[in-house]
């Protein structure tokens, strides 16, 4: 039985100075620079001879100089050493292990290391330490402590040094202004190509895990297999160990749901944005516009725990009242209660379309005795479509990708039907339930769920352009 | 535009004709117009209806969460089971069998009961984290040892359950998670008044247990909170950052283009994308640990950048260019004039922007299974690194839990988070409502 004090500690315990020793480097960093920044500023003032207007730039723009001299290449080195040092250390350490345990194949070597770093954080070890792994434990901890000194000598000499020559260049007639704009606009810059980094960061790790999965299974049996059974046997003679990877069940349940939700989201949807943008007195529609979209803003785990255990229970009720059989994790559940989270997003979407038709062409309706639904129908509606059709498709995009309703509430065999009341999976699922737990990099298992990813990423990006292009062109048509 | 009409020669009946057509179907169009009002206002008022039935369910499901149900017992701290030496030394305190001393308040209490099952029913109604509760009052008053005192202890999720209601006792006792024999004894103790509700602090003390009595939120509360600080230093200066540049300094051309659509696109990726993209860039790549709050900022900041890029945007044009002409005009150099009075000036609406994202990023938990948030975790989060949970992710682990108390707590900790959001979406409105300037 575990004493009380393991149970209270988590049988963990940690040396607390060294893990928050490069927080505190960091922020003696910050303050080196705060303070050389006043330092520039005198400075600035010093040569000035009193005078300001000897100056080429304001003060504050010499205290910033000093300032980004005394931080930039200090961080650039903090941040190289931070990354590097845990490599380094243990490889020092390896090339001192006696020689039984240096020259163990690769990944015994690798267990030992692990030990090794277990041993030396504190954590429990899986055998008993011998003498030579407590001695390389002491080791790795001596070097450690050396190089982190090491960090904080060098870092604060190199901040201190860039202090000094930023003091020496500064004279009146120094272009301190130019030079800091310089580093801000390449700071401005460097921010804008995050967004370009991220989707190419999307393409490269999807794309590259994927063409590792197409090597092992032929590209045409993922996408035209109608077998999803991702479960790789341990043995070979096993049955079934061969795996099947046809993606067709998934996105054909993947279809079901999305189908499902979008019959509950557009009629509700575009109905309610109609109402309330055509017939709503503007009371009504200032309160009853914001309470839809509190629908938006509720995190999906929290509509899946509603389709879990509300809505799934209640339909498998009235399903077996009316003597249906319903699995109790039917696609209709699911698919319900993600129509239900696309309601605002449709009809805030349709309403911008609804409000950018110009009003002269209601009145026009109006003035030939046409009714309000009429006009909305027969004008409006047509008018608008372009938008809408927009609109739906974002929408189907935002069903297709959604993830945690149908983690939890749609099932994970993968059924080809197109019964809501049976269970269906989705690619997202698929994608989870095969990435969490426990995984290997090179298993056609894990593989499987970057090319679902990849099929996902597609889908969604086209299905985005032409959504965002035809919205595009149908604002320009009334601007 | 005037067509000679044929029948220009008998206006009169023409117009008698369209008037008898036009009234003859005007009761059709009218109904049809009825109708068709009716059609918006039941689609508004279902959506209306589900914004009631979400929160109607979960707030009905989850406020007795907020109330856990406690045992008195009388408690002889006797100092043969605690400290038979007599040393007061804290690490034998710390040490000793404090189940034991439940294990005799509850024999106390019920005398007559007896035999092994009989005895093992009877302490199962009090929680193991009884044992703890006392520990930790003798430690910090070690005079308490030898005295004898009546003290709420916190009971099992079972009683917890029945007391409040959620069992039902006209069920079989093979169908029922808690026995006959146990219902009985906890009628007594609630004729006795020795059985109470009082509010649930351990929900908000403590971190994740197998246990539903003994399992809290403020693991998965730090681990937000954590994850949130990540997102918001990196995605808010960054954000804020190509905002400005695109719309203050970059020359319009064919790069500006991709990277506008690129931003525009990335806002609409499905966010389990950003999750295989974090597993393989931050974890396998560069190595990061799993689980940690670090990992799980940097990918929530990818996937909020993009909000607060349009929403710093649309703060940006919406300061009007009188403002950077008087700037530029006084001699302020492009930043200056950006530094100095665009961007105070945009302020509020970014800020806005990003609180909004940051609301949403609070509620995302789809990239963070990826990355291996979802981790049975007892210990409360201390750093960026450590493993951690968060609020939306530890509702996703709840939810797969059978027990009825699960189901409490998960509502109760769905509760906190739109709480959270609640609060956060209200700050922006202020904020907007406060500052925002109309031009």
């Amino acid at each position: 039985m575990p004493t009380l004090q393991n149970l209270r500690r988590g049988g963990r315990f940690r040396i607390p100075g060294d893990r928050a020793m490069p927080f505190y480097l960091f922020l003696s960093l910050l303050l080196f620079s705060t303070g050389a920044y006043y330092l520039g500023r005198k400075r600035a003032f010093a040569v000035s001879g009193g005078q300001i207007r000897n100056l080429h730039s304001l003060p504050s723009f010499y205290g910033s100089y000093t300032a980004l001299w005394c931080i930039l290449p200090a961080l650039i080195v903090f941040a190289l050493w931070v990354t590097l040092q845990p490599g380094i250390i243990v490889d020092l350490v390896v090339a001192d292990l006696p020689p039984e345990l240096h020259n163990l194949a690769p990944d015994r070597l690798n267990l030992v290391v692990n030990d090794l770093k277990n041993l030396v954080s504190g954590n429990f070890v899986s055998s008993t330490p011998d003498p030579a792994m407590l001695a390389a434990a002491d080791h790795y901890r001596n070097l450690r402590t050396i190089g982190n000194a090491a960090l904080w000598v060098v870092v604060l000499t190199l901040a201190t040094l860039g202090i000094a020559y930023a003091w020496r260049t500064i004279s009146p007639t120094f272009r301190a202004r130019n030079r800091v704009e310089q580093v801000v606009n390449l700071f401005l810059i460097a921010s804008s190509t995050i967004a370009i980094f991220t989707t190419l960061g999307i393409i490269l790790s999807v794309a590259f895990e994927s063409i590792l999965f197409f090597q092992k299974v032929p590209i045409t049996e993922f996408l035209f297999g109608l077998q999803w059974s991702p479960q790789t046997a341990m043995r070979a003679d096993q049955t079934g160990s061969s795996g099947a990877f046809g993606s067709v069940p998934l996105f054909a349940g993947t279809l079901l749901i999305s189908g499902i939700a979008m019959l509950i989201a557009v009629p509700i949807g575009l109905m309610s944005a109609l109402f309330l943008s055509e017939y709503a007195t503007p009371k009504f529609r200032a309160f009853a516009k914001p309470t839809l979209e509190v629908l938006a803003g509720i995190p999906t785990v929290v509509y899946g725990f509603f389709a879990a255990l509300t809505v799934a229970p209640f339909i498998r009720e009235i399903g077996t009242a009316m003597g249906l059989h319903v699995a109790s994790e039917s696609a209709l559940a699911a698919g319900l209660v993600m129509g239900i989270m696309i309601i605002p997003f449709v009809s805030s979407l349709s309403d911008d379309v609804i409000n950018a038709v110009p009003q002269s062409m209601r009145d026009g309706s109006y003035a030939l005795g046409a009714t309000k639904s009429e006009t909305i129908t027969r004008v409006l509606l047509p008018a608008a479509l372009p938008g809408i059709v927009g609109s739906i498709l974002l929408a189907v995009s935002r069903a297709i990708g959604e993830t945690m309703i149908v983690v939890m509430a749609a099932g994970l065999s993968a059924n080809l039907t197109a019964n809501p009341l049976e269970a269906v999976t989705t690619v997202t699922v698929q994608i989870v339930t095969l990435l969490t737990g426990d995984q290997e990099f090179d298993s056609p298992k894990t593989l499987a769920a970057f090319a679902l990813g990849l099929m996902l990423f597609v889908v969604t990006l086209i299905l985005n352009i032409i959504a965002l292009h035809v919205v595009r062109k149908y604002r320009e048509q009334y601007e | 535009m005037n067509k000679p009409t044929s029948a220009a020669s008998a206006p009169a009946i023409l117009n008698r004709d369209i008037k008898t057509i036009v009234n003859a179907g005007l009761k059709r169009r009218h109904a049809a117009e009825t109708r068709f009002r009716w059609y918006g206002l039941i689609a508004v008022s279902l959506g209306l209806l589900f914004v009631v039935l979400m929160f109607g369910n979960i707030i009905s499901k989850g406020y007795p969460a907020f109330w856990q149900t406690y045992i008195q017992l009388p408690i002889k701290f006797d100092p043969a089971v605690i400290d038979p030496q007599g040393s007061r030394d804290p690490k034998t305190l710390e040490s000793a069998d404090y189940a034991a001393l439940v294990r005799a308040g509850m024999r106390q209490m019920f005398p007559k009961v007896e035999g092994r099952l009989e005895l093992r029913a009877l302490y199962g109604l009090v929680s193991s984290n009884a044992a703890l509760e006392l520990q930790s009052r003798v430690l910090q008053n070690p005079a308490l040892i030898g005295a004898e005192q009546e003290i709420w202890l916190l009971a099992s999720a079972d009683v917890d359950t029945l007391v409040k209601g959620n069992i039902d006792r006209s069920l079989d006792e093979t169908e029922r998670p808690i026995k006959d024999n146990q219902v009985g004894w906890v009628d007594k103790l609630k004729a006795a008044g020795k059985i109470e509700k009082q509010f649930n602090t351990i929900l908000f003390s403590s971190g994740d247990s197998r246990e539903p009595e003994m399992a809290g939120i403020r693991g998965a509360l730090m681990g937000s909170f954590y994850t949130l600080l990540v997102t918001f230093l990196l995605s808010f200066p960054i954000g804020v950052a190509t905002a400005v540049y695109l719309e203050e300094f970059a020359p319009k051309n064919r790069w500006t283009d991709i990277i506008e659509v690129n931003i525009n696109n990335l806002a609409a990726v499905p966010s389990i994308v950003f999750g295989l993209l974090g597993l393989a860039v931050f974890i396998n790549f560069f190595g990061l640990p799993r689980s940690a709050p670090l990992v799980g900022g940097l990918v929530l900041s990818l996937m909020t950048l993009p909000v607060i890029i349009i929403a710093g945007r649309a703060a940006l044009t919406s300061v009007p260019p009188s403002i950077r002409e008087a700037a530029l005009g006084m001699g302020a150099s492009k930043l200056q004039m950006v530094g100095h009075h665009v961007l105070p000036l945009a302020m509020p609406g970014m800020l806005t922007g990003s609180i909004i994202g940051m609301a949403r990023a609070l509620g995302e938990s789809a990239p963070l299974l990826m990355i291996g948030m979802v981790a049975f975790i007892v210990d409360v989060p201390k750093g960026l690194m450590d493993p951690a949970t968060v609020l939306p992710v530890q509702v996703y682990l709840w939810s797969d839990l059978p027990e009825r108390a699960f189901v409490e707590r998960t509502s109760a900790a769905i509760m906190v988070l739109l709480a959270f959001m609640i609060l956060m979406n209200g700050l922006a409105i202020l904020l907007r409502k406060r500052f925002e300037r109309r031009w």
